[in-house]
């Protein structure tokens, strides 16, 4: 994992002395709230429904034990005892005073965290693939591209004060699991025909309102190149970029209005203006940054455990976690492990303070001392040695993280929506806790198979309700609350966007409507069909023909 | 306004202005920053004056469209329209890096504390601001951090070149693999 050096150290401390210094001057009225919001929200600082909300950076979605310890610390200590994973590998806690935010901030530091740009209209914490490192599949590990993005995008005095959010995401493996085509910048590792591994630009992705998936502006990008090129897409971007409407200011609607082969050309052109300059980066200082990420030291394990086979032989509980939330190692042996944060019943992505405690404590006692952040809002352990995966799930079990349904309908991406955030026309929480009891009975899960279904409390579509495979979107008629469904979404290397099936539904309906297309595809699929297929082959029409018969009652 | 330049408070001897009578008039102001549109429109009549320049240029007025011109003037300012606008900061950086510009870069319009230090590592070398007071504590933001990660035009050494100098002396630690390098 990267360290700080004496560097970083300084930096992040200036940075919280700067921000203590900047929230006195707002209590005593030197700061207007109109010039305090910009710099509280580069702070990652929101002030939502109820309270503040600060929003905290787990860059590339890697912690420490002793990090994942400290964002515990602080649920108890600052908040009220829990904190809530985001699908940008960020945790949010809902609860902190103002006064307090300083030394919260002072806390992160201790451990080489921090809250910077989390938030506002600028380059946002860099997300990258949850398994970087691990998977079978990679080309080369996206955290150390991810990090000197980072370090880049700090506080970076051009791009401070963009259109709108700027949202970066990499991916070092043909799989993508950091949804980057859903990204202001995706960036997709390949290698070119002398094996040089470099990156696909995708430029222009992006949910809310106007869903639309990133375009390729430049099908390879060698990787000394990296930082010369986002700079010149920022640049293009901070000039071009809308600034009268707030909803046409993301670089997509940039993208979209002047067509992408021009937009690339723009791009290329500011490029060769700047490329081989100081942005580029020596082969050495890469190689420096990607010794941090060095693989821990595992042990010749064989591939075939028997101790593990006997487990699932006597267990059909841990059997069914084993199908669904333990993935492949890219060393044999070792497995990796997704521990639910969506209890049925339960709120998506959240944590208390005692299971992040638990957790810490797991990842130290059966693997490295590691944890990753997924965007699917959900914890993984990514080297643990087949042989202890039992034991790791007894213990996950007694505190509450042994669902077994990662990948599968009740592994449910969810805003805060209404019970927390400003923004929201309607409430999220409640919906997927009520959808996810449905599904709370594990034979019938696992016979759905693999199915994603997100639910944004409003259009911001911050739980990627449009890129799953049922979407479901929260609307306000009239100060009640509807809820729209979106079919057919897809979030990995194949990314689509679904379509909106008909009519809405309300509060009391929606749980029956989800039930209903989970039945149309059980009568419907093939053999070993995962949903998204039969909906491919079959369309919308027997689904919408079964949501809106006329005996369904609506 | 009260003025900041090269990071003293001084008297601004330069003539901003959108409003004048005809050209002629502008003689007599002494060192005069005039808008876009009023040079594009009178340019020659200006130049004939033969007085000290400057050019003021809005957000979006990108200094490509005034580049064969940009040495006649001794001053070019941008305008933060609003604090939240941050075009000028690209237009500055091109000013700079692009077109050679080696005059007074002032920023005017919303210049607040909190994103002077933006503005410097972007080139601009001076300031106007509302009030003496604010330009008083605008000056105390230059010292919140001691070295930035991105290369810029305050001439400091970065943050990585730093760090490859301490690598290249011997005093930088070697990276320690992997979440073990964790164990305090």
């Amino acid at each position: 994992m990267y360290r700080y050096d004496e560097f970083d150290h300084a930096f992040v401390t200036e940075r919280v002395a700067q921000f203590r210094a900047q929230v006195a001057r707002r209590v005593s009225g030197e700061l207007s709230e109109d010039e305090f919001k910009p710099l509280r929200l580069m702070n990652g600082l929101y002030l939502q429904l109820h309270a503040y909300m600060l929003r905290v950076a787990i860059p590339y979605g890697t912690l420490s034990a002793l990090q994942l310890r400290k964002l515990a610390h602080i649920a108890r200590s600052y908040d009220r005892g829990y904190g809530h994973f985001t699908t940008r590998q960020n945790i949010q806690y809902n609860w902190p005073k103002l006064g307090e935010v300083p030394d919260i901030l002072a806390e992160l530091g201790e451990v080489e965290m921090h809250a910077i740009q989390t938030s506002g209209n600028c380059i946002r914490n860099t997300t990258a693939d949850p398994l970087a490192g691990v998977a079978a599949d990679e080309i080369d590990d996206p955290r150390v591209y991810a990090e000197i993005i980072r370090q880049w995008s700090t506080l970076h005095p051009e791009f401070s004060f963009l259109p709108r959010k700027f949202k970066i995401a990499v991916t070092g493996a043909p799989n993508d699991r950091a949804v980057t085509r859903g990204h202001d910048i995706g960036l997709r590792m390949h290698r070119d025909d002398t094996g040089t591994p470099g990156f696909e630009v995708m430029v222009g992705g992006g949910q809310g309102r106007t869903p639309i998936m990133a375009k390729t502006i430049r099908s390879f990008l060698p990787v000394d190149h990296l930082l010369s090129y986002l700079e010149a897409i920022l640049r293009v971007y901070n000039q071009l970029g809308r600034r009268d409407n707030i909803y046409k200011a993301r670089i997509k609607i940039l993208v979209q209005g002047v067509g992408v082969e021009a937009f690339a050309e723009m791009v290329e052109a500011e490029w060769r203006h700047i490329r081989d300059g100081a942005l580029d980066l020596p082969a050495a200082e890469r190689d420096r940054i990607a010794a941090y990420f060095a693989p821990p030291p595992y042990e010749d394990l064989s591939a075939d455990c028997p101790a593990l086979d006997g487990a699932i032989d006597a267990d059909a509980r841990f059997a069914a976690w084993v199908e669904s939330n333990v993935h492949p190692h890219k060393r044999a042996g070792y497995a990796i492990a997704t521990i639910s944060l969506k209890p049925h019943g339960g709120i998506p992505g959240d944590a208390s303070a005692a299971q992040m405690d638990a957790v810490a404590d797991l990842s130290e006692e059966y693997g490295f001392g590691e944890i990753r952040i997924s965007y699917k809002q959900n914890l993984i352990l990514p080297d643990i040695p087949k042989a202890d995966l039992h034991a790791l799930w007894l213990a996950l079990d007694s505190w509450g993280l042994a669902t077994a349904n990662a990948g599968r309908i009740s592994d449910i991406i969810a805003c805060p929506g209404l019970d927390y955030c400003n923004l929201a026309n309607a409430r999220s929480i409640p919906i997927a806790q009520r959808i996810s009891e449905r599904f709370a009975d594990l034979a019938r899960e696992r016979a759905v198979g693999d199915l994603s279904l997100n639910i944004s409390g409003c259009i911001n579509a911050c739980a990627h309700h449009h890129v799953a495979n049922i979407g479901i979107l929260g609307v306000d008629k009239k100060g009640t609350e509807f809820y729209q469904i979106t079919l057919g979404g897809v979030a990995d290397e194949n990314a689509a966007v679904g379509a909106i099936i008909g009519p809405a539904f309300d509060e009391m309906q929606i749980a029956d409507a989800v039930e209903t297309i989970v039945d149309v595809y059980l009568q419907q699929r093939e053999t070993d069909e995962p949903f998204i297929d039969t909906y491919q082959r079959i369309g919308p029409g027997p689904f919408k023909e079964k949501l809106y018969a006329p005996d369904q009652a609506r | 306004m009260p003025l900041i330049k090269h990071g003293k408070l001084v008297e601004d001897t330069w003539h901003d202005t959108d409003d004048f009578a005809d050209v002629q008039a502008l003689a007599a102001l002494g060192p005069v920053i005039v808008n876009l549109a009023v040079w594009r429109q009178h340019r020659d009549a200006i130049l004939a004056l033969g007085g000290t320049l400057g050019l003021r240029l809005a957000p979006g007025q990108t200094p490509d469209i005034v580049a064969a011109d940009l040495h006649r003037f001794s001053l070019i300012a941008l305008e933060f329209a609003r604090f939240t606008d941050g075009r000028a900061y690209s237009q500055a950086r091109l000013l700079r890096q692009r077109h050679g510009f080696k005059g007074e870069l002032r920023a005017v319009g919303e210049v607040l504390r909190d994103q002077l230090t933006f503005m410097l590592r972007c080139g601009f070398d001076s300031f106007s601001v509302d009030t003496k007071r604010q330009a008083e504590s605008i000056l105390d933001a230059v010292a919140e951090f001691a070295h930035w990660y991105q290369p810029a035009l305050d001439g400091a050494a970065t943050i990585p070149a730093l760090r490859r100098r301490a690598v290249d002396r011997g005093e930088a630690a070697a990276p320690a693999g992997c979440a073990a390098n964790w164990a305090y």
